[in-house]
């Protein structure tokens, strides 16, 4: 009994691990249902592209939730810096363009990051209201500037920019004639999920963060400046959707005015199911990571088992359910009696064969 | 142990009035808490504790009067709450100390991070120091709890403890308890005051406010009456017992001392 407690609660230590095993096991079910589209790597390789965008968003909305703040406003970023891209890229026909529009990007996600700090921590808007504005302000700007009409740019392949962001490296794996390659963005998600780990978990921002997120007036009298780690925060926020849009513009070669909008609500679903609280003060960049690969795999995945694909919304919001449930009983502390539960669970039958009263020796 | 007594007292306040408006709150305060002093800040709600208590942590200033910390004469202009911790005025409150999901080396160095270069944070040594702020100042054993515990796993009295260790750890000279006791057990209440008697043992000094005259008995050097804004009484513990002092306040409460008076 010590001992298996002991090991759930080590399990329930190390960062993410409830959230790699649903991983695993999500495959392993799709590996079954659809073995003919999972034992190939096309899925994967397209995985790694698809799911990149998503994920970039969804660490920076780590944070954001850590800090007991929300942002609405991310898709809408992601739009507009899509767009300062492209417009950059088809009209100033120079050789240094999509540099300037990639910086040009980040510098709009910046400012519209900024200004929804400003909004939040000096005039004290609620976040929840305040990014809900911003987002529909930036999407009406996107849309008022872009004329309403999406832009091609399919010229972007022959840059380095697009190598450098969304190209293909080869891999010496190679399944009959296919070469397993690994689109730029997965690792760029990655290098970014190693960075903002780095700095919550190891550096005075991201613990300023955490204190901030499990209560403002604990953090104010330790010394922290609530304010403007808040807008910091946002502007980081920012930066990081923006980038997201130059991975999504960059690898499908074309700007269109509602993109983004479908990201909102699918990675909220990957940083909650990663474990990161609603009530802020705690989050997981990894949890965010294999929960991103969760909600991304499942559309994909769920359709390729042949069942139809109104399951997936079905599918998404158990597994949701589930892993938010268990991240909230390992964060309250309730592992041990979880775990006393599911001994009684597997224990009854031997328990009535030995005529041993059922005596409540449940250890906390 | 007593190398060259610097400046005998950990703080002191002279002629400090305090005016809310036309309202005073503090009138002709004159106050001396010694180096290594326990002092008992007694007095009924609106008597002006916590008016006196904010001006020493530099929430706000008085109206006249000076204050003096750690031998230096304090400019009101600059004073705030992190110059009174630079000053190593630290101040321990019933629930606004720690953070609750945080695990409790990240509580103990909140703000004043051991770091490595670029802002980064060195857990490693916070982990060690904090170790042993817990073994040895505060005095933490068995119970399970390592630095590793959040403090939600924590009972209140053991989180008034890791408060009160990590304001000695920073060297704090003179500690503020402010009702620390509110609406714990009686066997947590025990254990707070044991902290307190380590902030004794540590030579520092410290303000107790509680409203439980007993647990103020136990542990105070001397008591600070206040009343309506005024010292009305400092009386050292030797001076006086526990019934006669309890009384005393009884007779304060009643307006009966006023009446003898005038």
């Amino acid at each position: 009994m010590k001992r298996k407690n002991s090991l759930l609660a080590l399990i329930g230590r190390i960062e993410g691990l409830p959230v790699v095993g649903v991983l695993l096991l999500l495959y392993v079910i799709f590996l079954i249902t659809a073995p003919r589209v999972f034992t190939r790597p096309l899925i994967y390789m397209s995985f790694l592209q698809t799911i990149s965008p998503p994920l970039v968003l969804g660490l920076g909305l780590t944070l954001i939730i850590t800090a007991g703040e929300i942002d609405l406003s991310f898709p809408a970023v992601t739009a507009l810096a899509g767009f300062a891209f492209s417009w950059c890229f088809k009209n100033l026909q120079m050789p240094w363009s999509p540099w300037i529009g990639a910086a040009l990007a980040l510098v709009a996600g910046a400012l519209a990051g900024y200004i929804n700090g400003l909004l939040v921590a000096k005039i004290r808007v609620p976040s929840i209201m305040a990014t809900l504005a911003t987002q529909f302000f930036w999407y009406g700007i996107t849309i008022l500037i872009a004329g309403g009409l999406q832009l091609n740019i399919k010229e972007v392949e022959e840059t380095a920019i697009h190598t450098l962001l969304t190209g293909r490296i080869p891999t010496p794996l190679t399944f009959g004639d296919t070469v397993f390659e690994i689109p730029a963005q997965a690792v760029w998600g990655l290098g970014l999920a190693v960075f903002l780990w780095f700095i919550l978990n190891r550096h005075k921002f991201g613990e300023a963060i955490m204190f901030i997120g499990d209560n403002p007036n604990v953090a104010r009298v330790m010394g922290i400046n609530v304010e403007m780690t808040r807008i910091k925060l946002f502007t980081l926020m920012g930066v990081i959707a923006a980038f997201a849009g130059l991975l999504l513009t960059i690898e499908i070669n074309v700007f269109f005015p509602t993109q983004g909008q479908g990201y909102m609500l699918n990675t909220m679903a990957a940083v909650f199911i990663g474990g990161t609280l609603i009530s802020g003060g705690q989050g997981s960049i990894v949890g965010t990571l294999f929960g991103s690969y969760i909600i991304g795999s499942l559309q994909a995945g769920v359709v390729a088992t042949g069942v139809t694909s109104y399951w997936v919304q079905s599918v998404m919001g158990f597994i949701m359910a589930a892993a938010v449930a268990i991240n909230v009983m390992i964060g309250e502390g309730q592992i041990g009696r979880l775990s006393a539960r599911i001994r009684h669970w597997v224990v009854p039958a031997r328990l009535l064969a030995t005529g041993e009263p059922e005596k409540d020796d449940t250890s906390s | 142990m007593a190398e060259a007594p610097v400046q005998p007292y950990a703080g002191r306040m002279v002629d400090i009035e305090k005016y809310f408006g036309p309202v005073c709150a503090l009138k002709n305060v004159n106050l001396d808490i010694g180096r290594n002093e326990i002092v008992g800040l007694i007095g009924d709600n609106g008597a002006g504790k916590s008016t006196l208590i904010k001006i020493i942590t530099g929430v706000f200033p008085p109206t006249s009067g000076e204050l003096y910390v750690a031998g230096r004469k304090v400019n009101f202009k600059k004073y705030s709450v992190k110059q009174a911790h630079a000053h190593g005025i630290e101040t321990v409150y019933q629930d606004k100390s720690l953070g609750e999901k945080q695990v409790l080396w990240r509580n103990f160095f909140i703000g004043r991070q051991i770091t490595l270069p670029f802002g980064f944070i060195n857990v490693k040594k916070e982990k060690e120091v904090a170790n042993e702020i817990m073994l040895n100042t505060i005095g933490f054993r068995g119970e399970g709890i390592t630095v590793d515990s959040k403090v939600s796993a924590l009972s209140g009295g053991e989180r008034q403890g890791v408060a009160i260790g990590r304001a000695m750890h920073f060297e704090a000279e003179l500690i503020i308890l402010d009702e620390p006791t509110t609406a714990l057990s009686l066997k947590e209440v025990r254990k707070v005051l044991n902290f307190v008697h380590k902030i004794k043992e540590g030579g520092k000094a410290c303000i107790y406010i509680s409203h439980s005259i007993q647990d103020v008995y136990e542990i105070s050097d001397r008591f600070i009456i206040l009343d309506r804004g005024e010292i009305v009484a400092s009386i050292l513990k030797e001076d006086i017992s526990l019934k006669a002092l309890d009384e005393f306040l009884l007779e304060y409460a009643h307006g009966l001392k006023d009446k003898e008076e005038s």
